[in-house]
């Protein structure tokens, strides 16, 4: 009998010969992102119009395809064209018009449409070039650590300082070939540097502009994790991506191309070679905390549910996502659902489950589908089911839908509700590890810690641990979002701090405004202000800054944002939230929330602060559940930081941000005001009065502020206040 | 509009979509029937388009689970509705992003032009307006999507040529 190893070998063979023949072997190979954000942005109709044009001009040796999200939202939709000789082209914000042009001149003509291609846009935007030396273990150990000083020395020689900068780099997953360096944004990677090659790329490549040839990279293209990411070192250069590795490189749809990035190599390795409590040791050592919010020690968990003696036990994914800001586990699974799988089944095998579930909001359908696909074609290749990969184990999978109520991410909510019940969570201990589903020991895990469970095995635990801080390892996944330029998923490894996400990751503040504060964990986390952004991104120091990691929403405000109505929101969701089952939390979150209104709607009191900082104490200390024991987190952080404005909304009965509907004063300069009458016509509740080419006034006490006025107004003659 | 709730039996039970009562026998065969209650309420909302009394006294009886206990658990999820939708489903992003970005003034709009709260539904049935969370195209905040449609980077002076896109009359509402 073959080992799974063997049995998984072979497949891996199959899959790369078919990839190559169908796909591979085609000339020109383009593929169009495919996520919930990109369909959002109009990649269904881009990728109609590819196949129509490809079908009508009968263009055989052109293949299409489909990748998940690379995360880059901002600049959705993303199309890669790959044609040989060329570098690859990344075109964004493709439209169904442009798709035209770009098959006439490039996949027909070998011509890139520079204009609308990532690399001429930042090109534009960085004039410099960007030399990466790989700073990973590997490429150091393999001598990299000198390779910055010599590229630096060459740099000098040839006198280009002026036009290219040197950096270390994260590690580009290729360090079978290292010491490896890239350069930007010509997206060529070089291999096996030494101090002769440095001389010589900056020689040939960055003052004679010709790529060393004998020098580029020759891996194969699949096996490699990042290098088709990089593309753009503003939103890339900080970056890490690990449980990413996949998302937008791969088609989610295709078991193929993931078994030829190494996919279930990790569990086909477990099977083999190692024994359950080997892999939760391997866990534990890595240092993995869990994703989904607590950063409980995920081998930690492990060891209590394979410790308990049990026929039956299960292993949950927790794809609940309930943040109302977040969407980095939909996107992972929407790019990389077998990875998910994979790490579940690896999560069963040392817990000594046989069935797992994933729960999944019903509002992902396109996640669900990709994960149904998935477990079906699992199933089909013998890798779920009975005797997995001929091991003699078996496992299997199945997906239950939630129903949009975020306690039910709450896990012994979550069980509840997998039972067919409403989610109300159950007090603990015990511990779901101990009595979970159907009474039985039960792992829940969040999606993403289960993406990465089966790198740590790939690679090492002891590698993973390498990277990221002493008490947080690997990197952390955030959905960047709000007021800045670069929005998307991002991954950064942990120990980053949140100035290098906003403003290298995320490039700053958009529209030139001013930052004002920046919100992770959710409705259970806090908003932190500027003196703050310096506060390294892991568990326990954003902790101590007073917000929390949380699950990955991470939410840059400008001075447009109110942090009274901000703290109201999230009090409003969970208010709502509340399963209702402990009076602190439904009552609490419910007199809080009164206040909050009241002082938003301008009927705050004098001692409405100190009131909600006492009813947040309470709520805090007697809730029975994680949701309200958090709930009063974003009044408290935002009372913390931005007191003064929630004296002016008591005090001054005046919101400094401008939000607040019913603080705002509408008012007609008579001095620029012309008459044209156009705000007098739109008033709703004709409020506004006026001969025309004369002067028009608002009657404040009937205004309902609705702002249509000072939307209408060519002449700038209304003024809010 | 329904008299009795409970003394229903086998009989008078009113039928369920045919994709439905064909699930429920499926999974009447599998390990924790009544697990499947919220994948059985999900396909009735999919094929029906929302949830009636008559059909949640069908799936109680079907599945054997005390009706009171299939409305509780309906209830408790806020993906069920229990009242038709309008022809054309409003639905704003009220996620964070899109709420720091503006949604609220946007939403504040909606309910002004069509004179309904969330969740409601125009008298003329043309209309119903719901709010979502993160529907994932935070890059294009605020969102609004109608029926499939996405429109992004909607400001509230967007809401009435939007609007009119799909019927809304404003000579008529003003009156
Ligand atoms: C109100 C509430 C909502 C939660 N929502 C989620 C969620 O959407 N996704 C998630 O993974 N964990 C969520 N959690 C945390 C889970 O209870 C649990 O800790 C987590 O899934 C464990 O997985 P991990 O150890 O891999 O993080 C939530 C907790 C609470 C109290
Ligand atoms: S804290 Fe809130 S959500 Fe949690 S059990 Fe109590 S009422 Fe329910
Ligand atoms: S729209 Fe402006 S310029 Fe015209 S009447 Fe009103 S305030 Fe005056
Ligand atoms: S804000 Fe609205 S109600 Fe007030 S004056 Fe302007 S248009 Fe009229
Ligand atoms: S918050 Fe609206 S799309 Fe994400």
């Amino acid at each position: 009998m073959s080992s799974s190893i063997e049995t998984l070998s072979t497949m891996r063979r199959a899959a790369q010969r078919r990839l190559l023949q169908d796909r591979f072997g085609a000339r020109v190979r383009i593929t169009v992102g495919s996520a919930t954000c990109e369909n959002a942005a109009g990649a269904g109709a881009v990728h109609a119009r590819f196949q129509e044009l490809i079908a009508d001009k009968g263009l055989r040796d052109v293949s299409i395809g489909r990748v998940g999200c690379t995360g880059k939202c901002d600049m959705e939709p993303i199309v890669t064209v790959i044609s040989p000789g060329m570098i690859p082209t990344k075109y964004i914000r493709m439209t169904p018009e442009r798709v035209d042009r770009v098959v006439d001149s490039h996949v027909v003509g070998g011509k890139e449409v520079a204009e609308w291609s990532l690399r001429h846009i930042t090109t534009r935007r960085a004039a410099r070039r960007v030399i990466g030396v790989c700073g990973g273990a590997q490429c150091l150990k393999r001598g990299a650590i000198s390779l910055e000083a010599a590229f630096q020395s060459a740099i000098e020689r040839h006198g280009v300082a002026d036009q290219v900068t040197v950096v270390a780099s994260a590690c580009q997953g290729l360090c079978d070939a290292g010491p490896v360096a890239f350069v930007y944004p010509d997206d060529v990677m070089y291999q096996g540097v030494t101090s002769a090659a440095a001389e010589r790329i900056v020689r040939e490549h960055i003052v004679g502009r010709r790529p060393c040839e004998d020098l580029v990279w020759t891996g194969e293209r699949l096996a490699n994790r990042f290098l088709p990411v990089f593309g753009d070192v503003h939103f890339f250069g900080k970056q890490f991506r690990l449980t990413l590795r996949n998302c937008g490189i791969i088609d989610p749809e295709s078991l193929d191309e993931y078994l030829v990035v190494r996919g279930y190599e990790a569990v086909a390795g477990v099977l083999t070679r190692m024994t359950p409590q080997d892999v939760v040791n391997a866990i534990t050592r890595s240092g993995l905390r869990g994703r989904g919010g607590g950063g409980f020690p995920t081998g930690v968990k492990w060891n209590f549910a394979a410790a308990q003696k049990s026929a039956e036990k299960y292993i949950i994914c927790n794809a609940d996502e309930g943040d109302p800001g977040a969407f980095m586990d939909r996107s992972t699974i929407e790019g990389d659902p077998h990875t998910i799988l994979e790490g579940m089944m690896i999560a069963g095998y040392a817990i000594g489950a046989h069935q797992g579930y994933v729960y999944i909001r019903a509002e992902y359908p396109l996640a669900i589908q990709r994960l149904e696909k998935a477990i079906a074609d699992a199933r089909g290749a013998g890798i779920l089911g009975p005797n997995v990969l001929g091991s003699g184990w078996n496992f299997d999978i199945e997906i239950r839908l939630g129903a949009g109520a975020f306690v039910c991410g709450e896990e012994t909510a979550l069980i509840e509700s997998i039972e067919g019940r409403r989610g109300m969570p159950r007090p603990r201990p015990p511990y779901p590890a101990v009595s979970g589903l159907w009474g039985k020991p039960t792992v829940i895990n969040n999606v993403e810690t289960l993406a990465n469970i089966p790198v740590i095995l790939l690679d090492g635990p002891e590698w993973f641990a390498s990277i990221g801080t002493e008490k947080s390892k690997g990197t952390k996944v955030f959905a960047l979002a709000g007021n800045v330029n670069n929005t998307g998923l991002v991954e950064v490894p942990m120990g980053t701090t949140l100035r290098e996400v906003v403003y290298e990751v995320g490039g700053g503040i958009r529209n030139g405004r001013a930052f004002k504060a920046v919100q992770t964990g959710g409705p259970a986390g806090g908003c932190l202000p500027a003196s703050a952004l310096d506060t390294p991104v892991d568990y326990d120091s954003l902790a101590a800054a007073g917000s929390i990691m949380g699950s990955g929403g991470m939410i840059v405000m400008d001075e447009s944002a109110c942090m009274v109505d901000v703290a109201r929101f999230f009090l409003e969701f969970t208010q709502d939230e509340s399963c209702g089952k402990c009076t602190p939390c439904r009552e609490g979150t419910k007199r809080m929330l009164e206040i909050l209104t009241r002082i938003c709607a301008g009927q705050g009191q004098e001692g409405d602060v100190e009131k909600l900082l006492r009813l947040a104490d309470t709520v805090k200390k007697t809730s029975l559940c994680g949701l309200g024991q958090a709930a009063p987190n974003p009044v408290i952080s935002t009372i913390t930081h931005f007191r003064a404005e929630y004296d002016a909304h008591v005090r001054e009965k005046r919101c400094p941000a401008r939000v607040c509907r019913n603080l705002l004063r509408y008012v007609i300069v008579a001095e620029r005001c012309v008459g044209c009458g156009a705000c007098r016509r739109k008033c709703p509740v004709a409020c506004i009065a006026g001969k025309p080419k004369e002067p028009h006034v608002i009657d404040a006490a009937r205004c309902i502020r609705c702002g249509q006025c000072f939307e209408v107004c060519k002449f700038n003659a209304v003024e809010r206040n | 509009m329904i008299q009795e709730r409970s003394g229903l039996t086998r009989d008078d039970a009113p039928a369920l979509p045919p994709e439905v009562e064909q699930f429920v026998k499926e999974v009447a065969e599998r390990p924790h029937p009544e697990s499947y209650l919220i994948a059985v309420l999900h396909r009735l909302q999919n094929s029906v388009g929302y949830l009636s009394r008559e059909h949640l006294n069908a799936v109680s009886v079907r599945m054997k689970i005390p009706a009171a206990k299939v409305t509780g658990v309906a209830t408790f999820y806020h993906f069920f509705t229990f009242t038709p939708r309008g022809r054309h489903r409003l639905s704003i992003c009220m996620g964070t992003a899109c709420f720091v970005r503006g949604a609220g003034a946007v939403l504040a709009r909606l309910q002004e032009m069509l004179g309904i709260g969330v969740g409601g539904t125009t008298a003329d049935g043309l209309f119903s307006l719901e709010v979502a969370r993160c529907v994932g195209a935070c890059a294009l905040a605020p969102v609004l999507i109608v029926n499939e449609k996405v429109y992004a980077n909607v400001k509230p002076e967007d809401v009435p040529r939007i609007l009119e896109e799909y019927g809304f009359d404003r000579g008529a509402k003003r009156k």
